[in-house]
């Protein structure tokens, strides 16, 4: 099977080993992978700005780079629910965006759903928080959001918990939003941060020596408020996380 | 201009009441997943209550014009209301006809959203809000900082101080019990000298012609009692077809805004008492204005559990006088620039886009994706500041061609890495004061493809 790689721009330059883990654990699954170089930016800040017109553009890229592959993967479930979720306004009816839209993936459900990853051998002997970032939980569903009332699941979770020796630790809101947000981190920045700590204070709490989860974004700003008030925590992409445990 | 992100860094600058703040709240959406919980066919009640009230928005006139005739077959008085004015002007009409200068109020917050309280004071009637918590407020001299917990934003302590002042409560005391029965004993006495009785509606039904008010404190009940006149405001959106229609929305009001199984007292008024008078004053105030923005329709669903604000991580972090609109919180934020975009152009802002909100709703108002939409309609009046519309008329540009891009990105990253950290971390960096930047890496992603596997397979 072969994907083509959409590397977010944050995650292609200030964080590309999540990228590189994304292209290992594909690998190591028998996917061949192709990184379309044409592509730069799905178009998610302008357009949760409000920036229409400055997204459109943006997203008639993406289908013309991405248009011709069966399946997109991402390590990020933020722009993968943009092109799922939030395209229509800016592509509905364009030539090639159902099938864009039905072959877009982010990593873990790429994973779950469409591999069908039974088991995974591997070993992660460490005590982990996992972020369910808010655009993959509840605008793509990889899990259950607690304020629904239906079966629990989480396909990240499950993911995880099928390494050894991992140790998913319990959080006692599992799945409130950190405040990254886009643009809200910065134009809402004292209540930004202020949800940050307090998802970094109920990871200390429940014994978290690292943090993971679906989005870089959420974790680069977990990790600059722990960073600044050098909190005992390590923040690691999942994908960072299935590569080297599969090693 | 000030914004909500103004008036939310002030909140949140008391870190310790913030939290206080946010815990009580949480407390509340915690009570409320365990009511929903335990109701097997919650999510199918959710879906019913959404039809319902789409059915009903489909054909509000049919069925206001059938509440009409039905309420006044038994004997209410049906009032129509274009505006704020109309309605105070209404309400102020039926009690100086009548004499009444006493009134005793439970909660309504269309009332609030037409300031009816400050009307009918300047024309030398006395309102006394009954709910405890707006009493709070009111003798505070405050709006309500949410709709179903007015005082939220006040601790026990406060209110000891506040009613030592005005209800010569014992200095220092802040026992709620204590505090409790100095107020019930100070508003029976309202009660008991009050000329009419008002309050909001919960359900207007339009089959049977009668309304419903539910209270937790029984006030609607003791203020409608006794005095002869009852005044009733609703806005148009209260209107349900059948009267069996009311199981889903009962079931799922008291729960989503309080998490208890049902609000204590749910009244049904469906005649004046003997002797006395009913009256419906029935407000449009921008809703049919509302009805006709198809995006946006559907907030007309909202039934004003409030069950949003509590689960929304950034009211319970900011207040809901950040939002400085009578109704707060996502579902304020979507209502309020409905009535002026750049007046309110910040609200739509103050929210991460988390989608909590939708997925408790229990009458399923897509709330993100409305506060996005509103964005863009902010956006298009001109709401937002020339800076950011240039950076972001600038970022599209840029990241639309990948050679900028890349030149970009590698700027940013040799700024990262080689720029002083107090140039860095200057006043222009929001992200910067309470957070580290990311740790640039010398090489992309798309540089280590190319070098590593720059063989044409991309």
């Amino acid at each position: 099977m072969k994907v083509a790689l959409f590397v977010p721009c944050y995650v292609d330059q200030l964080h590309p080993q999540v990228a590189h883990a994304t292209v290992r654990v594909l690998e190591r699954l028998g996917v061949e992978v192709v990184f379309p170089e044409e592509q730069t930016c799905c178009g998610q800040p302008m357009a949760n700005a409000g920036f229409a017109a400055d997204a459109a553009p943006l997203a008639r890229h993406f289908l013309e780079v991405f248009g011709g592959f069966d399946h997109v993967v991402a390590p990020s479930g933020s722009c993968v629910s943009m092109v799922r979720n939030h395209y229509g306004a800016f592509l509905s009816g364009a030539p090639g965006f159902d099938r864009l839209r039905r072959g877009t993936w982010e990593l873990c459900e790429f994973l779950t759903d469409v591999l069908k990853v039974g088991e995974l051998p591997g070993r992660y002997p460490h005590k982990v928080g996992l972020h369910q970032s808010c655009h993959g939980l509840r605008e793509l569903g990889l899990g259950s959001p607690s304020e629904r009332m239906e079966p629990r699941f989480s396909k990240v979770g499950l993911l995880l918990s099928r390494l050894q020796g991992i140790e998913l630790v319990s959080l006692s809101r599992p799945d409130e939003c950190c405040g990254f947000g886009g643009t809200f981190a910065v134009a809402e920045e004292a209540v930004s941060c202020l949800m940050g700590r307090d998802r970094l204070a109920d990871h200390l709490a429940a014994g978290a020596e690292e943090v993971t989860g679906t989005d870089v974004s959420c974790l680069m700003h977990l990790d600059g408020l722990a960073r600044r008030t050098r909190l005992p925590l390590r923040f690691r992409h999942v994908a960072e996380i299935l590569a080297e445990a599969t090693a | 201009m000030t914004g909500h992100a103004e008036r939310a860094a002030r909140f949140a600058a008391d870190e310790p009441r913030a939290h206080w703040h946010d815990q009580a709240l949480w407390f509340v959406r915690l009570k409320r997943d365990r009511m929903a919980a335990a109701v097997p066919e919650w999510e199918a009640l959710r879906e019913r209550a959404a039809a319902v009230k789409a059915h009903a928005r489909a054909r509000l006139a049919d069925y206001l014009e059938q509440f009409e005739r039905e309420a006044t077959r038994r004997g209410l008085r049906v009032h129509w209301a274009r505006d704020a004015d109309e309605h105070n002007a209404i309400v102020h009409r039926i009690l100086s006809e009548r004499g009444v200068t006493r009134v005793v109020k439970s909660k309504s917050m269309l009332t609030e959203e037409c300031h009816l309280n400050p009307y009918l004071a300047a024309r030398g009637i006395e309102v006394v809000d009954t709910d405890l918590g707006e009493r709070i407020v009111q003798l505070a001299g405050e709006p309500p900082s949410h709709i179903v917990l007015p005082a939220i934003h006040k601790k026990k302590e406060e209110i000891g101080e506040l009613f030592h002042r005005t209800l010569g409560t014992a200095a220092g005391a802040s026992d709620p019990t204590y505090l409790t029965q100095a107020a019930r004993a100070h508003l029976r006495e309202k009660f008991l000298a009050a000329q009419a009785g008002l309050t909001g509606v919960n359900f207007a039904i339009a089959e049977t012609g009668g309304i419903v008010v539910c209270t937790n404190e029984g006030n609607a009940d003791m203020g409608t009692h006794l005095p002869p006149l009852h005044v009733a405001c609703m806005g148009v959106e209260k209107i349900v077809p059948r009267l069996a229609d009311l199981s889903v929305f009962l079931r799922l009001l008291a729960r989503s805004a309080t998490g208890q199984p049902v609000t204590t007292y749910t009244t049904h008024f469906h005649a004046p008492r003997p002797g006395g008078e009913l009256h419906v004053v029935i407000v449009d105030n921008g809703r049919s204005r509302l009805l006709a923005e198809e995006g946006f329709r559907g907030a007309l669903a909202c039934i004003r559990c409030g069950a949003c604000m509590n689960t929304c991580p950034v009211f319970r972090r900011s207040g809901g006088y950040s939002y400085a609109w009578t109704i707060p919180g996502p579902i304020g934020s979507v209502l309020a620039p409905g009535r002026d975009p750049v007046a309110h152009g910040s609200l739509p802002f103050a929210s991460s886009l988390c989608g909590s909100c939708d997925a408790v709703c229990p009458v399923k108002i897509p709330l993100h994706d409305q506060l996005l939409a509103r964005r863009r309609e902010v956006v298009r009046a001109g709401g937002q500041p020339l800076a950011k519309r240039l950076a972001m008329r600038v970022g599209g540009w840029v990241l639309r061609h990948r050679a900028l891009y890349e030149v970009a990105g590698r700027l940013a990253r040799l700024a990262l890495r080689r720029l002083p950290r107090a140039l860095l971390y200057g006043r222009w960096n929001a992200w910067g004061r309470q957070r580290e930047l990311p740790a640039a890496p010398a090489e992309s992603f798309r540089d280590a493809w190319r070098r590593t596997r720059g063989d044409g397979r991309g």
